[in-house]
Protein backbone atom coordinates (compact mmCIF):
# COMPACT_ATOMS: atom_id res chain seq x y z
CA UNK A 1 0.00 0.00 0.00
CA UNK A 2 2.77 2.37 1.13
CA UNK A 3 4.87 0.93 -1.79
CA UNK A 4 2.24 1.73 -4.27
CA UNK A 5 2.00 5.54 -2.85
CA UNK A 6 5.32 6.08 -3.04
CA UNK A 7 5.34 5.43 -6.82
CA UNK A 8 1.60 6.90 -7.57
CA UNK A 9 2.32 10.56 -5.76
CA UNK A 10 5.09 11.15 -7.98
CA UNK A 11 4.46 9.49 -10.89
CA UNK A 12 0.97 11.18 -11.26
CA UNK A 13 2.19 14.39 -10.13
CA UNK A 14 4.87 14.84 -13.10
CA UNK A 15 2.23 13.01 -15.50
CA UNK A 16 -0.41 16.05 -14.32
CA UNK A 17 1.86 19.05 -14.53
CA UNK A 18 4.60 17.75 -17.44
CA UNK A 19 2.94 15.33 -19.44
CA UNK A 20 -0.87 16.84 -19.65
CA UNK A 21 0.35 20.41 -20.11
CA UNK A 22 2.59 19.30 -22.86
CA UNK A 23 0.39 17.45 -24.47
CA UNK A 24 -2.01 20.62 -24.52
CA UNK A 25 0.67 22.45 -26.49
CA UNK A 26 0.75 20.36 -29.02
CA UNK A 27 -2.69 20.17 -29.46
CA UNK A 28 -2.80 23.85 -29.30
CA UNK A 29 0.09 24.20 -32.01
CA UNK A 30 -2.67 22.44 -34.41
CA UNK A 31 -5.71 24.91 -33.79
CA UNK A 32 -6.54 27.60 -35.24
CA UNK A 33 -6.80 31.29 -33.89
CA UNK A 34 -9.53 32.35 -32.35
CA UNK A 35 -11.32 35.71 -30.95
CA UNK A 36 -12.49 33.91 -27.95
CA UNK A 37 -11.00 33.46 -24.71
CA UNK A 38 -9.20 30.61 -24.71
CA UNK A 39 -8.48 32.44 -27.63
CA UNK A 40 -7.67 28.94 -30.36
CA UNK A 41 -10.12 26.64 -31.61
CA UNK A 42 -11.26 23.85 -31.34
CA UNK A 43 -12.23 22.87 -27.81
CA UNK A 44 -12.99 19.30 -26.99
CA UNK A 45 -16.43 18.96 -26.23
CA UNK A 46 -16.92 15.46 -24.86
CA UNK A 47 -20.53 16.21 -24.15
CA UNK A 48 -21.41 15.47 -28.11
CA UNK A 49 -19.73 11.82 -27.58
CA UNK A 50 -17.56 10.25 -30.57
CA UNK A 51 -19.08 12.92 -32.99
CA UNK A 52 -17.54 15.33 -30.86
CA UNK A 53 -14.15 14.04 -30.87
CA UNK A 54 -13.76 13.50 -34.54
CA UNK A 55 -15.00 16.79 -34.87
CA UNK A 56 -12.06 17.90 -32.88
CA UNK A 57 -9.66 16.10 -34.74
CA UNK A 58 -10.65 16.83 -38.05
CA UNK A 59 -10.31 20.67 -36.86
CA UNK A 60 -6.57 19.60 -36.32
CA UNK A 61 -4.06 21.05 -39.04
CA UNK A 62 -0.40 22.31 -39.96
CA UNK A 63 -1.91 25.58 -40.55
CA UNK A 64 0.68 26.83 -38.15
CA UNK A 65 3.84 25.16 -38.58
CA UNK A 66 3.14 26.03 -42.32
CA UNK A 67 2.80 29.77 -40.83
CA UNK A 68 6.15 29.58 -39.12
CA UNK A 69 8.27 28.66 -42.71
CA UNK A 70 6.20 31.30 -44.55
CA UNK A 71 7.26 34.52 -42.39
CA UNK A 72 10.87 34.55 -42.25
CA UNK A 73 10.87 35.92 -38.71
CA UNK A 74 11.00 32.86 -37.27
CA UNK A 75 13.32 30.85 -39.24
CA UNK A 76 15.64 33.62 -39.31
CA UNK A 77 15.00 33.77 -35.54
CA UNK A 78 16.27 30.08 -35.11
CA UNK A 79 18.60 30.47 -37.22
CA UNK A 80 20.20 33.28 -35.20
CA UNK A 81 19.92 31.56 -31.82
CA UNK A 82 21.60 28.64 -32.89
CA UNK A 83 24.44 30.91 -34.07
CA UNK A 84 24.39 32.76 -31.08
CA UNK A 85 24.37 29.91 -28.83
CA UNK A 86 27.25 28.42 -31.07
CA UNK A 87 29.77 31.27 -31.26
CA UNK A 88 29.11 31.97 -27.19
CA UNK A 89 29.75 28.34 -26.24
CA UNK A 90 32.91 28.59 -28.27
CA UNK A 91 34.04 31.68 -26.38
CA UNK A 92 33.22 29.91 -23.04
CA UNK A 93 35.19 27.31 -23.96
CA UNK A 94 38.66 29.43 -24.15
CA UNK A 95 37.56 31.32 -21.35
CA UNK A 96 36.52 28.64 -19.06
CA UNK A 97 39.02 25.93 -20.50
CA UNK A 98 42.53 28.10 -19.03
CA UNK A 99 40.57 28.49 -15.79
CA UNK A 100 39.58 25.01 -15.34
CA UNK A 101 43.28 24.03 -15.86
CA UNK A 102 44.25 26.87 -13.67
CA UNK A 103 42.25 25.29 -11.05
CA UNK A 104 43.52 21.64 -11.42
CA UNK A 105 47.13 22.76 -11.11
CA UNK A 106 46.90 24.58 -7.63
CA UNK A 107 47.61 23.54 -4.63
CA UNK A 108 45.27 20.92 -3.36
CA UNK A 109 44.59 22.70 -0.60
CA UNK A 110 43.61 25.62 -2.49
CA UNK A 111 41.06 23.22 -5.10
CA UNK A 112 38.32 23.28 -2.36
CA UNK A 113 38.40 27.26 -2.31
CA UNK A 114 38.38 27.68 -5.76
CA UNK A 115 35.80 25.36 -6.62
CA UNK A 116 33.68 27.56 -4.34
CA UNK A 117 35.01 30.41 -5.65
CA UNK A 118 33.17 29.25 -8.83
CA UNK A 119 30.15 27.85 -7.52
CA UNK A 120 29.18 30.72 -5.95
CA UNK A 121 27.91 33.13 -8.20
CA UNK A 122 25.68 30.40 -9.39
CA UNK A 123 23.86 30.68 -6.06
CA UNK A 124 23.44 34.60 -6.84
CA UNK A 125 20.29 35.74 -8.65
CA UNK A 126 20.89 35.22 -12.50
CA UNK A 127 18.73 38.01 -13.07
CA UNK A 128 21.05 40.36 -10.79
CA UNK A 129 24.02 39.09 -12.40
CA UNK A 130 22.75 39.54 -16.14
CA UNK A 131 21.52 42.97 -14.80
CA UNK A 132 25.17 43.90 -13.37
CA UNK A 133 26.28 44.30 -17.29
CA UNK A 134 23.87 47.04 -18.03
CA UNK A 135 25.65 49.22 -15.86
CA UNK A 136 29.20 48.63 -17.39
CA UNK A 137 27.91 48.03 -20.93
CA UNK A 138 26.22 50.97 -21.47
CA UNK A 139 27.03 53.98 -23.38
CA UNK A 140 28.04 56.35 -20.42
CA UNK A 141 28.89 52.91 -18.99
CA UNK A 142 32.26 51.78 -16.63
CA UNK A 143 33.89 50.40 -19.25
CA UNK A 144 33.50 53.14 -21.61
CA UNK A 145 34.20 55.73 -19.31
CA UNK A 146 37.24 53.12 -18.50
CA UNK A 147 38.39 53.03 -21.92
CA UNK A 148 38.15 56.73 -22.67
CA UNK A 149 39.99 57.77 -19.68
CA UNK A 150 42.95 55.25 -20.76
CA UNK A 151 42.40 56.75 -24.34
CA UNK A 152 42.27 53.43 -26.78
CA UNK A 153 38.67 54.82 -28.19
CA UNK A 154 37.76 58.82 -28.24
CA UNK A 155 33.85 58.13 -28.71
CA UNK A 156 31.82 55.78 -26.63
CA UNK A 157 31.20 52.54 -28.09
CA UNK A 158 27.80 51.03 -28.57
CA UNK A 159 27.94 47.37 -26.86
CA UNK A 160 24.63 47.61 -24.70
CA UNK A 161 21.51 46.63 -26.73
CA UNK A 162 24.13 44.26 -29.69
CA UNK A 163 24.74 40.82 -29.99
CA UNK A 164 28.13 41.04 -28.45
CA UNK A 165 26.26 42.29 -25.00
CA UNK A 166 24.18 38.95 -25.40
CA UNK A 167 27.86 37.14 -25.96
CA UNK A 168 29.18 38.51 -22.73
CA UNK A 169 25.96 38.22 -21.05
CA UNK A 170 25.50 34.35 -21.84
CA UNK A 171 29.63 33.68 -21.06
CA UNK A 172 29.34 35.36 -18.30
CA UNK A 173 26.24 33.88 -16.69
CA UNK A 174 26.89 29.95 -18.13
CA UNK A 175 30.74 29.93 -17.52
CA UNK A 176 30.76 27.89 -14.15
CA UNK A 177 28.72 24.89 -16.13
CA UNK A 178 31.89 25.07 -18.64
CA UNK A 179 34.61 25.13 -15.69
CA UNK A 180 33.46 22.77 -13.30
CA UNK A 181 33.13 19.20 -16.07
CA UNK A 182 36.27 20.34 -17.66
CA UNK A 183 37.98 21.18 -14.11
CA UNK A 184 36.54 17.24 -12.99
CA UNK A 185 38.40 15.76 -15.93
CA UNK A 186 41.26 17.64 -15.69
CA UNK A 187 42.06 17.18 -11.74
CA UNK A 188 41.98 13.10 -12.39
CA UNK A 189 44.88 13.32 -15.00
CA UNK A 190 47.89 11.40 -14.11
CA UNK A 191 50.63 13.89 -13.86
CA UNK A 192 53.08 11.20 -15.04
CA UNK A 193 51.77 11.06 -18.21
CA UNK A 194 52.58 14.55 -19.57
CA UNK A 195 56.16 13.69 -17.46
CA UNK A 196 56.36 10.45 -19.71
CA UNK A 197 55.53 12.79 -22.79
CA UNK A 198 58.13 15.53 -22.09
CA UNK A 199 60.58 12.44 -21.41
CA UNK A 200 59.75 10.87 -25.41
CA UNK A 201 60.79 14.50 -26.49
CA UNK A 202 57.68 16.36 -26.47
CA UNK A 203 57.52 20.47 -25.89
CA UNK A 204 55.43 20.99 -22.81
CA UNK A 205 53.09 22.80 -25.53
CA UNK A 206 53.06 19.79 -27.55
CA UNK A 207 52.19 17.61 -24.87
CA UNK A 208 49.25 19.72 -23.54
CA UNK A 209 47.48 19.50 -27.21
CA UNK A 210 48.58 15.72 -27.29
CA UNK A 211 47.85 14.38 -24.03
CA UNK A 212 45.70 16.73 -21.48
CA UNK A 213 43.33 18.23 -24.47
CA UNK A 214 42.59 14.47 -25.83
CA UNK A 215 42.20 13.28 -22.00
CA UNK A 216 39.66 15.75 -20.92
CA UNK A 217 37.76 16.03 -24.18
CA UNK A 218 35.11 14.20 -22.27
CA UNK A 219 34.58 17.34 -20.13
CA UNK A 220 35.17 19.75 -23.01
CA UNK A 221 31.90 18.10 -24.60
CA UNK A 222 29.62 18.19 -21.83
CA UNK A 223 30.51 21.52 -20.62
CA UNK A 224 29.55 22.58 -24.39
CA UNK A 225 26.52 21.01 -24.39
CA UNK A 226 25.99 22.27 -20.76
CA UNK A 227 26.52 25.97 -22.24
CA UNK A 228 25.06 25.13 -25.77
CA UNK A 229 21.37 23.76 -24.79
CA UNK A 230 19.59 26.51 -22.44
CA UNK A 231 21.48 29.28 -24.27
CA UNK A 232 19.03 28.40 -27.31
CA UNK A 233 15.88 28.52 -25.67
CA UNK A 234 17.27 31.45 -23.47
CA UNK A 235 15.24 34.70 -22.79
CA UNK A 236 16.74 36.92 -20.19
CA UNK A 237 19.61 37.73 -21.58
CA UNK A 238 18.49 38.60 -24.90
CA UNK A 239 15.69 40.84 -23.46
CA UNK A 240 18.18 42.88 -20.91
CA UNK A 241 21.37 42.51 -23.25
CA UNK A 242 20.33 42.64 -26.79
CA UNK A 243 18.58 44.63 -28.82
CA UNK A 244 15.32 45.11 -30.87
CA UNK A 245 17.40 43.30 -33.93
CA UNK A 246 18.71 40.56 -31.61
CA UNK A 247 16.51 37.88 -32.88
CA UNK A 248 16.63 34.72 -30.53
CA UNK A 249 13.39 32.51 -30.21
CA UNK A 250 13.25 32.63 -26.38
CA UNK A 251 12.60 36.16 -26.80
CA UNK A 252 9.86 35.78 -30.16
CA UNK A 253 7.60 32.72 -28.60
CA UNK A 254 7.66 35.32 -25.47
CA UNK A 255 6.03 38.04 -27.12
CA UNK A 256 4.38 35.71 -29.54
CA UNK A 257 2.39 34.92 -26.44
CA UNK A 258 2.43 38.38 -24.53
CA UNK A 259 2.13 40.95 -27.07
CA UNK A 260 0.33 39.60 -29.95
CA UNK A 261 -1.53 36.82 -27.80
CA UNK A 262 -1.27 34.63 -31.08
CA UNK A 263 -1.79 31.32 -28.40
CA UNK A 264 -1.78 28.61 -31.64
CA UNK A 265 1.58 30.39 -33.59
CA UNK A 266 3.70 30.47 -30.27
CA UNK A 267 2.81 26.58 -28.96
CA UNK A 268 4.15 25.69 -32.51
CA UNK A 269 7.56 27.56 -31.94
CA UNK A 270 7.66 26.14 -28.71
CA UNK A 271 7.21 22.59 -30.52
CA UNK A 272 9.68 23.39 -33.03
CA UNK A 273 12.34 24.21 -30.53
CA UNK A 274 12.01 20.99 -28.60
CA UNK A 275 12.58 19.27 -32.21
CA UNK A 276 15.96 21.15 -32.57
CA UNK A 277 16.65 20.74 -28.94
CA UNK A 278 16.42 16.88 -29.18
CA UNK A 279 19.26 16.58 -31.15
CA UNK A 280 22.34 18.14 -28.63
CA UNK A 281 20.44 16.62 -25.89
CA UNK A 282 20.36 13.30 -27.37
CA UNK A 283 24.31 13.58 -28.47
CA UNK A 284 24.59 14.95 -24.43
CA UNK A 285 23.02 11.93 -22.69
CA UNK A 286 25.19 9.24 -25.41
CA UNK A 287 28.22 11.61 -24.70
CA UNK A 288 27.45 11.16 -20.13
CA UNK A 289 26.73 7.12 -20.67
CA UNK A 290 30.06 7.06 -22.33
CA UNK A 291 31.40 8.77 -19.18
CA UNK A 292 30.04 6.50 -17.06
CA UNK A 293 30.71 3.62 -18.09
CA UNK A 294 34.12 4.70 -19.21
CA UNK A 295 34.82 5.34 -15.17
CA UNK A 296 33.00 2.05 -13.99
CA UNK B 1 49.00 17.59 -12.26
CA UNK B 2 51.48 19.53 -11.07
CA UNK B 3 53.44 23.09 -11.46
CA UNK B 4 51.26 26.49 -11.02
CA UNK B 5 52.91 28.65 -13.75
CA UNK B 6 52.88 31.85 -14.09
CA UNK B 7 50.24 31.20 -17.53
CA UNK B 8 48.02 29.46 -14.64
CA UNK B 9 48.06 32.40 -12.21
CA UNK B 10 47.36 34.37 -14.66
CA UNK B 11 44.15 33.08 -16.24
CA UNK B 12 42.35 31.97 -12.55
CA UNK B 13 43.19 35.62 -11.74
CA UNK B 14 41.50 36.91 -14.73
CA UNK B 15 38.77 34.20 -14.60
CA UNK B 16 38.25 35.33 -11.08
CA UNK B 17 38.42 38.92 -11.43
CA UNK B 18 35.56 38.24 -14.59
CA UNK B 19 33.13 36.29 -12.63
CA UNK B 20 33.45 38.86 -9.32
CA UNK B 21 33.96 42.40 -11.05
CA UNK B 22 30.81 42.73 -12.58
CA UNK B 23 28.83 41.70 -8.74
CA UNK B 24 31.49 44.19 -6.62
CA UNK B 25 30.56 47.00 -9.09
CA UNK B 26 27.29 46.85 -8.18
CA UNK B 27 28.01 46.34 -4.61
CA UNK B 28 29.81 49.81 -4.61
CA UNK B 29 27.57 51.76 -6.72
CA UNK B 30 25.08 50.87 -4.55
CA UNK B 31 26.42 52.51 -2.17
CA UNK B 32 26.85 55.75 -4.23
CA UNK B 33 24.49 58.81 -3.47
CA UNK B 34 24.13 59.61 -7.20
CA UNK B 35 21.83 58.55 -9.40
CA UNK B 36 24.35 58.14 -12.08
CA UNK B 37 25.68 54.99 -12.74
CA UNK B 38 28.99 56.46 -13.93
CA UNK B 39 29.20 59.47 -11.34
CA UNK B 40 30.83 58.76 -8.24
CA UNK B 41 28.78 61.50 -5.70
CA UNK B 42 29.80 60.35 -2.35
CA UNK B 43 28.82 57.00 0.19
CA UNK B 44 25.08 57.00 1.62
CA UNK B 45 23.14 54.27 2.32
CA UNK B 46 19.76 56.36 1.29
CA UNK B 47 19.07 53.60 -1.83
CA UNK B 48 18.45 51.33 1.25
CA UNK B 49 16.12 53.58 3.16
CA UNK B 50 14.25 54.30 -0.24
CA UNK B 51 14.32 50.24 -0.43
CA UNK B 52 12.54 49.79 2.98
CA UNK B 53 9.97 52.07 2.23
CA UNK B 54 8.74 51.08 -1.21
CA UNK B 55 5.96 48.63 -0.25
CA UNK B 56 5.89 46.61 -3.88
CA UNK B 57 9.12 45.58 -3.52
CA UNK B 58 9.02 43.92 0.31
CA UNK B 59 5.52 42.66 -1.10
CA UNK B 60 6.92 41.10 -4.28
CA UNK B 61 9.43 39.85 -1.39
CA UNK B 62 7.06 38.32 0.65
CA UNK B 63 5.59 36.36 -1.95
CA UNK B 64 8.99 35.22 -3.68
CA UNK B 65 9.79 33.93 -0.13
CA UNK B 66 6.42 31.99 0.19
CA UNK B 67 6.12 30.68 -3.12
CA UNK B 68 10.09 29.50 -2.24
CA UNK B 69 9.78 27.93 0.72
CA UNK B 70 6.80 26.17 0.44
CA UNK B 71 7.53 24.71 -3.49
CA UNK B 72 10.77 23.96 -2.39
CA UNK B 73 9.98 21.63 0.44
CA UNK B 74 6.74 19.81 -1.80
CA UNK B 75 9.94 19.25 -4.31
CA UNK B 76 11.97 17.97 -1.57
CA UNK B 77 9.27 15.60 -0.30
CA UNK B 78 8.36 14.59 -4.15
CA UNK B 79 12.13 14.28 -5.03
CA UNK B 80 13.06 11.96 -2.46
CA UNK B 81 10.33 10.03 -3.31
CA UNK B 82 11.02 9.98 -6.99
CA UNK B 83 14.94 9.52 -6.52
CA UNK B 84 13.61 6.47 -4.34
CA UNK B 85 11.28 5.00 -7.39
CA UNK B 86 14.71 5.70 -9.51
CA UNK B 87 17.19 3.71 -7.83
CA UNK B 88 15.14 1.31 -5.62
CA UNK B 89 12.50 0.04 -7.64
CA UNK B 90 14.23 -1.58 -10.37
CA UNK B 91 12.75 -2.01 -13.41
CA UNK B 92 8.63 -1.36 -13.17
CA UNK B 93 6.49 -0.85 -16.21
CA UNK B 94 6.74 3.07 -16.64
CA UNK B 95 10.13 3.42 -15.82
CA UNK B 96 11.25 4.91 -19.05
CA UNK B 97 8.38 7.51 -19.04
CA UNK B 98 8.87 8.10 -15.46
CA UNK B 99 12.94 8.81 -15.89
CA UNK B 100 11.96 10.70 -19.42
CA UNK B 101 9.51 12.72 -17.14
CA UNK B 102 12.33 13.61 -14.18
CA UNK B 103 15.04 14.57 -17.08
CA UNK B 104 13.48 16.33 -19.46
CA UNK B 105 12.40 19.08 -17.20
CA UNK B 106 16.17 19.70 -16.63
CA UNK B 107 16.64 20.41 -20.24
CA UNK B 108 13.31 22.18 -20.74
CA UNK B 109 13.73 25.88 -21.91
CA UNK B 110 11.75 27.98 -19.26
CA UNK B 111 9.30 29.33 -21.70
CA UNK B 112 8.16 26.23 -22.83
CA UNK B 113 7.59 25.18 -19.29
CA UNK B 114 6.33 28.25 -18.44
CA UNK B 115 3.96 28.37 -21.54
CA UNK B 116 2.70 24.58 -21.44
CA UNK B 117 1.62 25.09 -17.35
CA UNK B 118 -0.16 28.96 -18.52
CA UNK B 119 -2.04 26.37 -20.94
CA UNK B 120 -2.84 23.55 -18.60
CA UNK B 121 -4.35 26.30 -15.50
CA UNK B 122 -6.22 28.35 -18.52
CA UNK B 123 -7.68 24.68 -19.62
CA UNK B 124 -8.89 23.90 -16.57
CA UNK B 125 -10.17 27.29 -15.09
CA UNK B 126 -8.39 27.67 -12.44
CA UNK B 127 -7.07 30.99 -11.70
CA UNK B 128 -3.74 31.91 -11.39
CA UNK B 129 -1.67 33.45 -7.71
CA UNK B 130 0.24 32.17 -5.67
CA UNK B 131 -0.73 28.34 -5.55
CA UNK B 132 -0.05 28.27 -9.48
CA UNK B 133 3.50 29.71 -9.41
CA UNK B 134 3.74 26.79 -6.43
CA UNK B 135 2.77 23.95 -8.31
CA UNK B 136 5.00 25.18 -11.33
CA UNK B 137 8.23 25.66 -9.34
CA UNK B 138 7.59 22.16 -7.20
CA UNK B 139 7.12 20.65 -10.67
CA UNK B 140 10.76 21.42 -11.84
CA UNK B 141 12.07 21.94 -8.56
CA UNK B 142 11.52 17.91 -7.24
CA UNK B 143 13.59 16.95 -10.73
CA UNK B 144 16.76 18.72 -9.53
CA UNK B 145 16.19 17.53 -6.15
CA UNK B 146 15.92 14.02 -7.50
CA UNK B 147 18.97 13.87 -9.35
CA UNK B 148 21.07 15.09 -6.13
CA UNK B 149 19.20 12.94 -4.35
CA UNK B 150 19.51 9.74 -6.20
CA UNK B 151 23.11 10.15 -6.76
CA UNK B 152 23.40 10.19 -3.29
CA UNK B 153 20.93 6.85 -2.77
CA UNK B 154 23.00 5.10 -5.76
CA UNK B 155 25.66 5.36 -3.36
CA UNK B 156 24.05 3.84 -0.40
CA UNK B 157 24.42 0.51 1.99
CA UNK B 158 21.10 -1.23 1.89
CA UNK B 159 22.65 -3.60 4.04
CA UNK B 160 22.64 -0.69 6.61
CA UNK B 161 18.78 -0.53 6.39
CA UNK B 162 18.49 -4.36 6.29
CA UNK B 163 20.15 -4.70 9.65
CA UNK B 164 18.02 -1.92 11.25
CA UNK B 165 14.70 -4.60 9.73
CA UNK B 166 16.27 -7.25 11.38
CA UNK B 167 16.60 -5.57 14.54
CA UNK B 168 13.42 -5.10 14.95
CA UNK B 169 12.31 -2.03 12.76
CA UNK B 170 9.58 -1.51 11.15
CA UNK B 171 9.89 0.33 7.02
CA UNK B 172 9.01 3.71 8.26
CA UNK B 173 11.08 3.70 11.23
CA UNK B 174 14.06 2.41 9.47
CA UNK B 175 14.03 5.05 7.16
CA UNK B 176 13.62 7.53 9.54
CA UNK B 177 16.08 6.52 11.86
CA UNK B 178 18.76 4.59 9.55
CA UNK B 179 18.11 5.95 5.58
CA UNK B 180 17.16 9.57 6.32
CA UNK B 181 20.01 10.63 8.40
CA UNK B 182 22.70 9.15 6.35
CA UNK B 183 20.91 10.99 2.45
CA UNK B 184 20.31 14.05 4.87
CA UNK B 185 22.80 15.75 3.44
CA UNK B 186 21.83 15.40 -0.20
CA UNK B 187 18.47 16.13 0.93
CA UNK B 188 19.27 19.43 2.65
CA UNK B 189 21.45 20.54 -0.77
CA UNK B 190 18.79 19.10 -2.94
CA UNK B 191 16.23 21.80 -0.35
CA UNK B 192 18.88 24.84 -1.32
CA UNK B 193 18.97 23.99 -4.60
CA UNK B 194 15.02 24.39 -4.94
CA UNK B 195 14.56 27.41 -2.80
CA UNK B 196 17.77 28.97 -5.14
CA UNK B 197 15.87 27.50 -8.44
CA UNK B 198 12.81 29.03 -6.96
CA UNK B 199 13.89 32.69 -5.74
CA UNK B 200 15.41 32.77 -8.87
CA UNK B 201 12.87 32.04 -11.32
CA UNK B 202 11.41 34.81 -14.15
CA UNK B 203 10.35 33.17 -16.85
CA UNK B 204 8.00 30.34 -15.46
CA UNK B 205 6.78 32.73 -13.16
CA UNK B 206 5.69 35.07 -15.48
CA UNK B 207 3.57 33.13 -17.06
CA UNK B 208 1.81 31.29 -14.44
CA UNK B 209 1.67 34.43 -11.94
CA UNK B 210 -1.86 35.95 -11.99
CA UNK B 211 -2.23 39.77 -11.33
CA UNK B 212 -1.91 39.53 -7.64
CA UNK B 213 1.06 38.21 -7.39
CA UNK B 214 3.89 39.49 -8.01
CA UNK B 215 7.63 37.78 -7.33
CA UNK B 216 10.76 39.71 -6.94
CA UNK B 217 12.63 38.53 -9.93
CA UNK B 218 9.51 39.96 -11.73
CA UNK B 219 9.33 43.28 -10.26
CA UNK B 220 13.45 43.76 -10.73
CA UNK B 221 12.76 42.77 -14.32
CA UNK B 222 10.35 45.25 -15.22
CA UNK B 223 12.87 47.84 -13.28
CA UNK B 224 15.82 46.67 -15.31
CA UNK B 225 13.97 46.98 -18.41
CA UNK B 226 14.10 50.81 -18.15
CA UNK B 227 17.96 50.93 -17.56
CA UNK B 228 20.20 51.37 -14.24
CA UNK B 229 18.30 52.34 -11.26
CA UNK B 230 19.67 52.84 -7.54
CA UNK B 231 17.12 50.93 -5.52
CA UNK B 232 18.02 47.66 -7.96
CA UNK B 233 21.81 48.13 -6.57
CA UNK B 234 20.66 48.11 -3.30
CA UNK B 235 18.15 44.93 -3.67
CA UNK B 236 20.89 43.18 -5.82
CA UNK B 237 23.74 43.89 -2.90
CA UNK B 238 21.45 42.90 -0.02
CA UNK B 239 20.28 39.38 -2.29
CA UNK B 240 24.50 39.27 -2.85
CA UNK B 241 24.87 39.79 0.81
CA UNK B 242 22.87 36.87 1.94
CA UNK B 243 24.12 34.24 -0.50
CA UNK B 244 27.58 34.96 0.78
CA UNK B 245 26.63 34.75 4.23
CA UNK B 246 24.64 31.70 3.60
CA UNK B 247 27.41 30.00 2.23
CA UNK B 248 29.99 31.56 4.83
CA UNK B 249 28.10 29.82 7.75
CA UNK B 250 27.46 26.56 5.67
CA UNK B 251 31.25 26.11 5.20
CA UNK B 252 32.29 27.08 8.10
CA UNK B 253 29.12 23.94 9.76
CA UNK B 254 30.71 22.06 7.24
CA UNK B 255 34.42 22.48 7.76
CA UNK B 256 33.25 21.98 11.75
CA UNK B 257 31.38 18.61 11.06
CA UNK B 258 34.86 17.39 9.17
CA UNK B 259 37.07 18.40 12.17
CA UNK B 260 34.80 16.88 14.71
CA UNK B 261 34.29 13.83 12.68
CA UNK B 262 38.24 13.99 12.62
CA UNK B 263 38.91 14.41 16.21
CA UNK B 264 36.32 11.40 17.09
CA UNK B 265 38.14 9.31 15.27
CA UNK B 266 41.64 10.58 17.15
CA UNK B 267 39.76 9.63 20.29
CA UNK B 268 38.82 6.76 19.14
CA UNK B 269 41.88 5.21 18.37
CA UNK B 270 43.68 6.53 21.28
CA UNK B 271 41.13 4.77 23.35
CA UNK B 272 42.01 1.77 21.70
CA UNK B 273 46.00 1.88 22.35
Amino acid sequence: MRRLALILIPYLWLIALFLIPFVIVIKISLSDVALARPPYFPQLDLTEGFTGIKAFFSELDFENFTFLTTDDLYWKAYLSSLKIAGISTILTLLIGYPIAYGMASARPEWRATLMMLVILPFWTSFLIRVYSWIGILSQGGLLNTFLLWLGVINEPLTILNTEIAVYIGIVYTYLPFMILPIYANLEKLDGSLLEAAEDLGCSRTSAFWLVTVPLSKSGIIAGCFLVFIPAIGEFVIPSLLGGSQTLMIGKVLYEEFFSNRDWPVASAVAVVLLVILIIPIILFQRNEQKNREASQ
Amino acid sequence: MRRMSGFNVVSLTFGLAFLYLPMLILVIYSFNSSKLVTVWAGFSTKWYGELLHNEAFLDAALVTLKVGAISSTLATVLGTMAAFLLVRLGRFSGRTLFSGMIYAPLVMPDVITGLSLLLLFIGINMDRGITTIVLAHTTFAMCYVSVVVSSRLSSFDTSLEEAALDLGCTPWSAFRLVTLPIIAPAVISGWLLAFTLSLDDLVIASFTAGPSSTTLPMKIFSAVRLGVSPEINALSTLMIGIVAFGVVIFSIMSKRNTALKLQEERDAVDGRT
